[in-house]
């Protein structure tokens, strides 16, 4: 047989069937969600399409947003980060407390970046020289950083950055019509879908979560990789904890950042990542981002007690997660991993 | 003195009929016959791969046989797990047993079937049991009850697992390869364990690769090769000159191809190699010549790839590279110096299932193809087309996901990635295993163009034929050292196989 007859020609597939295969079949189920909860919301109550509404969504998930994207690195590497919340406390609360004593905008957004890169940088250290498990590691990190928010603060929203032009901009401003939050939301997902998707860096993010291995057995530095990740969801946190003291007018040590962690890992669950690493996308995790912003927002405009928002995201995540294994054929004898 | 110690010697307790067993592509049992009779002790032999550990596992309920009939006591019997086949009386003590950490020995041996009070655990009853079984089977002093499951050393977790089979009722126990891990002493007591329990009336499996071992135990001795029994002798009539000749003689030489090979200078050398199970390892692989390492699983060749790679720390010995001794600290700087790895377990250790054909032959490139971080994807694809052609990868496109190719194709993608990174030295860890018989004579055909192109190559085999048919030297390891080292034209199944199971001193 020669090569050109065994190397078949790929099957020309049917155009709708490649859209999907592109889009991807999670996605496609995340979008069906979508559209049957905005007409369900809709239905129920037109205020929801109103372009404040919509935008009032947008600026609402920002924040959680740009952690989930991160979450999906971390978890694309087969980590996760715990103390995504407590790092944007604590640069919250540092940026606005370097701001007040310089009067400098940037120096706070600087200080709080730099923090970030160190909170980042301890928690890779831990999991790679110290050889603790990231989830425990993270945990460990989100209780003491926490404890440090805290104890630099007092315990009490630090500051006032309203009086800024800079974090007035980033909490209220527009650019092009759009929300600044929105937009930070974006520039930060699509920058980590390019990385993603464009770059070596990203290519070796999902063969170290795919197999280590593997990937140790190929050249790739993991440790280099699983403490760059590390640090770069510390430089997001900080990101997200400017923006919350941006939204708040004050630092916040726990109010506000409190919850980030887990809402950051249900939504990047709910995109279609695995905790076991190698499998999950940006596109996927937005989706489920969005799902869940609307999903509280409808609650609200519904008027429904806001105790029943917790319990249909814990609902919607179990259900996706079970969808997820049942398609993948996935079985097995002991703890689902 | 076995023979005709037991009541009714030659009454037969387990028999297969007609057994046959197919893994994607590869038929490892063909047609085998075997009788286990009460009062003896049948011993298997056969290279690695002959399918003794097959045929283990089918009798043990781990594996269902595609064909053939398994009768016990003379009825038929089908076991759907590893419990059935329990229940019903056959035990398989295994090579590598599994110990439940940080639970008691005594746990760990009645794991299952634990002795109660009411609803509560008897731990009285179940310690004085346990210590009493100890005792009772020469095991005494070596394990201790009370001592937690992962702190056993290798010869204590084989302890363990020999006094799960005897504890319950068996009536056909299984041992594979039990002594491997063992000290003299504690041999001595498993032969005297196992001439009990044919005094009792319990059929007795033996399998093993050492020859004095066979002869001071078997009754009966069953040679497979290939999937296919050939030739069953008794203990007493036979040798091992014998032996050797069953286990060996496979024909695969139409599948080699042999190009004008011309070995240049010397890319790897060895000196003194140490680390873990590998003893004062030294030889070397010229550029253009193919040497492999022959020896039985578990003679370290696995390990000494490792530690050539970088991927092992190295406890005494050099390395070289082209004449420059290297201390490599990860893969990742042996990669640099120009060497590849294609490691035994493919799946776990060298593919991204979940990704696509393209990604895995680029993974080792991808620096290169990345100036500035960014993926040159046109590049990418032209790289991965080119080799999955050349080595005639069968895909329906390099976009497929690798979980869904053959072994075969699977095994040619790793070998990809490493001619894609024109590396000088390759090391391939049993690069045929699990491929069926197309892709085996491709795999050998790629062998030899490397070879041909100046390529230094290691290869890692456990198949006699594929060592004679593809190596210029052959370098025989066993327990960790080397053996002795053959050229081709001085090499034979039966010299090299000598060489790997035959002791030093004989």
């Amino acid at each position: 047989m020669s090569a050109v007859e065994s190397v078949a020609a790929p099957p020309a597939a049917h155009p709708l069937r490649r859209a999907l295969a592109a889009i991807g079949v999670q996605n496609v189920s995340l979008l069906l969600a979508l559209a049957l909860l905005v007409a369900v919301i809709g239905a129920q109550n037109t205020n929801f399409f109103y372009t404040s509404n919509i935008e009032t969504i947008g600026t609402t998930v920002a924040i959680v947003g740009i952690l989930a994207v991160v979450q999906t690195v971390v978890m694309l590497l087969g980590g996760l980060d715990i103390s995504v919340g407590s790092q944007a406390g604590l640069t919250s609360v540092v940026s606005a407390m370097v701001f007040m004593a310089t009067r400098s905008p940037a120096a706070g957004i600087a200080a709080a970046l730099a923090l970030g890169f160190g909170t980042g940088l301890l928690n890779g250290c831990i999991i790679i020289y110290g050889r603790v498990n990231a989830v425990i590691a993270t945990l460990a990190t989100f209780a003491a950083y926490r404890g440090l928010a805290n104890l630099v603060s007092d315990g009490r929203a630090q500051g006032y950055t309203g009086t800024s032009a800079t974090f007035v901009w980033l909490a209220r401003g527009h650019v092009l019509g759009l929300p600044v939050l929105i937009w930070i939301l974006l520039l930060v997902a699509v920058l980590t879908q390019l990385m993603l998707h464009y770059t070596d860096i990203g290519r070796n993010i999902y063969a170290v979560g795919g197999n280590a291995t593997a990937a140790r057995l190929a050249g790739i530095p993991l440790n280099r990789y699983i403490i760059g990740v590390y640090v770069l969801v510390g430089l997001v946190a900080a990101v997200a904890g400017v923006l919350l003291t941006a939204r708040t007018g004050s630092g916040q040590p726990t109010s506000g950042s409190q919850g980030l962690e887990l809402q950051s890992i249900t939504a990047a669950a709910l995109g279609g990542c695995s905790l076991q690493g190698g499998k999950g996308t940006i596109v996927g995790t937005m989706l489920a981002v969005i799902l869940l912003g609307v999903l509280a927002n409808g609650l609200v405009i519904l008027d429904v007690n806001s105790f029943w928002q917790d319990i249909a995201q814990g609902g919607l995540l179990v259900i996706a997660v079970v969808i997820q294994q049942r398609r993948s054929g996935a079985r097995g004898v002991g703890l689902p991993t | 003195m076995l023979e005709g110690t037991g009541p009714g010697a030659a009454e037969p307790v387990l028999a297969m009929r007609d057994i046959s067993k197919r893994f994607a592509g590869v038929q490892a049992l063909d047609g085998v016959a075997l009788t286990a009779r009460a009062g003896e002790v049948l011993a298997f032999m056969g290279e690695n791969g002959a399918g003794k550990s097959t045929l283990l596992r089918i009798m043990g309920g781990a594996q269902p046989p595609d064909a053939g009939e398994i009768r016990l006591d003379g009825r038929p019997v089908a076991f759907a797990t590893p419990g059935d086949a329990r229940r019903r009386g056959i035990r398989v003590v295994a090579q590598e047993p599994e110990i439940i950490p940080h639970v008691s020995v005594a746990e760990n041996v009645h794991v299952g079937s634990l002795p109660r009070r009411g609803r509560l655990l008897d731990r009285t009853r179940l310690r004085a049991e346990v210590a009493a079984a100890l005792e009772r089977w020469g095991f005494g002093g070596v394990v201790d009850p009370d001592q937690p499951g992962h702190t056993l050393s290798p010869p204590q977790r084989q302890i363990v697992e020999i006094l799960r089979a005897v504890s319950g009722r068996a009536r056909v126990i299984a041992f594979d390869e039990p002594t491997s891990s063992l000290s003299d002493h504690e041999v001595e007591s498993l032969f005297r364990l196992i001439e009990r329990l044919t005094a009792e009336g319990i059929a007795v499996i033996y399998v093993s690769h050492r020859m004095a071992e066979i002869f001071r135990v078997a009754t009966r001795i069953l040679v497979l090769r290939d999937g296919r029994v050939a030739g069953e002798r008794l203990a007493s009539e036979t040798d091992e000159a014998e032996l050797v000749r069953l286990m060996v003689g496979r024909d695969l030489g139409a599948m080699f191809q042999r190009g004008a090979r011309t070995p240049g200078a010397v890319v790897l050398r060895l000196s003194g190699v140490t680390t873990g199970d590998v003893h004062d390892v030294s030889f070397e692989v010229r550029a253009g010549e193919v040497v492999a390492l022959a020896g039985l699983v578990g003679a370290g060749r696995t390990e000494l790839a490792h530690a050539i790679m970088g991927d092992l720390p190295l406890e005494a010995g050099t390395i070289a590279i082209d004449g420059t001794v290297q201390r490599f600290r990860s893969p990742r700087d042996a990669i640099r110096a120009g060497l590849g790895l294609a490691p035994e377990e493919r799946k776990a250790q060298a593919l991204l299932m979940r990704r696509p054909v393209r990604d895995n032959i680029s993974l080792a490139i991808l620096s290169r193809l990345a100036p500035f971080h960014l993926i040159r994807r046109a590049e990418e694809r032209r790289v991965a087309r080119r080799y999955t052609q050349e080595l005639r990868i069968r895909t329906p496109s390099i976009e497929q996901e690798v979980a869904t190719l053959s072994g075969g194709n699977q095994q040619k993608t790793v070998l990809a990635r490493w001619l894609a990174r024109q590396s000088r030295l390759l090391i391939l860890d049993e690069p045929t295993r699990g491929v069926d018989v197309g892709a085996k004579a491709d795999i050998y055909g790629i062998i030899d163009r490397l070879a041909a192109a100046g390529t230094a190559l290691l290869v890692i085999s456990s198949e006699l034929p594929e060592v004679l048919g593809l190596a210029d030297r052959i370098v025989v390891m066993q327990a960790g050292r080397v053996a002795g080292v053959l050229d081709r034209a001085e090499a034979t199944e039966e010299r090299v196989l000598g060489l790997a199971i035959l002791d030093q001193a004989a």
